[in-house]
């Protein structure tokens, strides 16, 4: 029998390729779900492209009118009371100049300038923490939450370090320590000691159908809603509106915007 | 043999020792008999016995990354059909409410101490 040298190619070339696609296809086999129902997504849960926040700064003059957002967070997510350099926040509010140091300007009215300011997760769109994390640990949702799964995060801090704006908070000490034997809410865990955590913008609350606790405290001068939906409540409020955003040369693309 | 009855005794009594953890096993009760309590709310876990017996842990894994990554927090039971909302501490640990009676006497008898309560909350004990 005489094969010539094009026709032994042509079948060498076929095998190769139903080879390769056969154990692709087993491939795809061997990464099966473990268990034998189906997950879908819960009824009635809030969706949108990407969640965004909208403060209105300018009704908000001292730390007691955010008081209560931040003790709604608290009590919403178990944070402890813990003083000191060691404390555990995801809401918290700094001074103008903390705030917006790309935005310093000599001659900035006086009220704007000594307000305080509400700081949380900015949920960016090119999210700094994600990209140092060595374990996944933190990584971004379809939906542009940047969530955290505690389970995988090994303590290592490189995300506080990746974090331009200081959002996260590592636990040094047991946070059971500092709440009450009956957590605030038992529907939600806890921490434990060696992880990262910050504000995951409500997403078991989204799932559930409502709005974030803070939101929902702050007597609607904090606007919650999709960014790429035209008709949503945050993007009639930024068309309307004069608006900022953290230290936006980085390029993060922060998901929280300042009305001032 | 030089004193062959205290030898011969002696190794009856070593091989006896040696091999106790089978005789032992065999006269013992088996792993379906922990002795644990089940929940008397609902009349079948989320899957068969014999899965959950096997995989929970496996599972719980999967719900995890499902609810926190996908954000599929429902999982529909290949058992019933029926719906479940994917969490530790607000499905699972409504029916089965009883740690010690339950988790751990299981978790004791096979030597595995997990760590789920260093965060998640066990119901009514509160913190451990």
């Amino acid at each position: 029998m005489k094969t010539s040298r094009r026709k032994f190619l042509k079948v060498a070339g076929l095998s190769a390729f139903a080879l390769a696609s056969g154990m692709t296809a087993l491939a795809g086999e061997a990464t099966g779900q473990v268990a034998p129902g189906k997950y879908v997504k819960r009824d009635g849960m809030l969706q949108a492209k990407r969640w965004a926040m909208v403060i209105d700064t300018r009704r908000f003059n001292s730390e007691a009118d955010y008081a209560p957002l931040i003790a709604a967070c608290n009590q919403a997510h178990n944070i402890p009371n813990i003083q000191g350099d060691r404390n555990v926040k995801w809401i918290w509010t700094d001074t103008f100049d903390h705030v917006f140091p790309d935005d310093m300007n000599n001659h900035l009215n006086t009220a704007v300038r000594n307000k305080p300011y509400m700081l949380l997760c900015n949920h960016c769109t090119n999210p700094p923490c994600v990209r140092v994390c060595p374990t996944q640990a933190t990584y971004k949702m379809e939906d542009g939450i940047v969530a955290m799964d505690y389970h995988r995060c090994i303590g290592c801090r490189f995300c506080m370090a990746g974090c331009p704006y200081g959002a996260r908070s590592f636990n040094f000490i047991d946070p059971r320590l500092h709440l009450p034997k009956q957590v605030p809410n038992p529907a939600f865990p806890t921490r434990m000691i060696g992880v990262v955590e910050k504000c995951n913008f409500c997403v078991e609350r989204l799932n559930e159908g409502k709005l974030p606790a803070c939101v929902e405290a702050s007597d609607g001068r904090l606007l919650f809603g999709d960014l790429e939906d035209p008709a949503s409540t945050v993007r009639k409020a930024l068309a309307a509106n004069y608006s900022i955003r953290r230290k936006p040369s980085l390029g993060t693309q922060p998901g929280v915007y300042y009305l001032v | 043999m030089y004193n062959a009855k205290a030898v011969i005794i002696g190794m009856v009594i070593f091989v006896a020792i040696f091999s106790s953890p089978f005789w032992m096993g065999w006269i013992g009760q088996n792993y379906t008999k922990t002795g644990v309590t089940l929940p008397t709310s609902e009349k079948s876990c989320i899957e068969d016995t014999e899965f959950m017996r096997a995989q929970h842990m496996r599972l719980l894994d999967e719900w995890r990354d499902q609810a926190l990554r996908e954000e599929n927090r429902v999982y529909v039971s290949a058992l019933n059909g029926k719906k479940w909302v994917i969490s530790l501490q607000n499905t699972c640990l409504k029916c089965h409410t009883n740690y010690t009676e339950f988790c751990e006497k299981c978790h004791v008898a096979n030597s595995v101490y997990p760590y789920c309560w260093t965060c998640h909350i066990i119901p009514t004990e509160g913190k451990r």
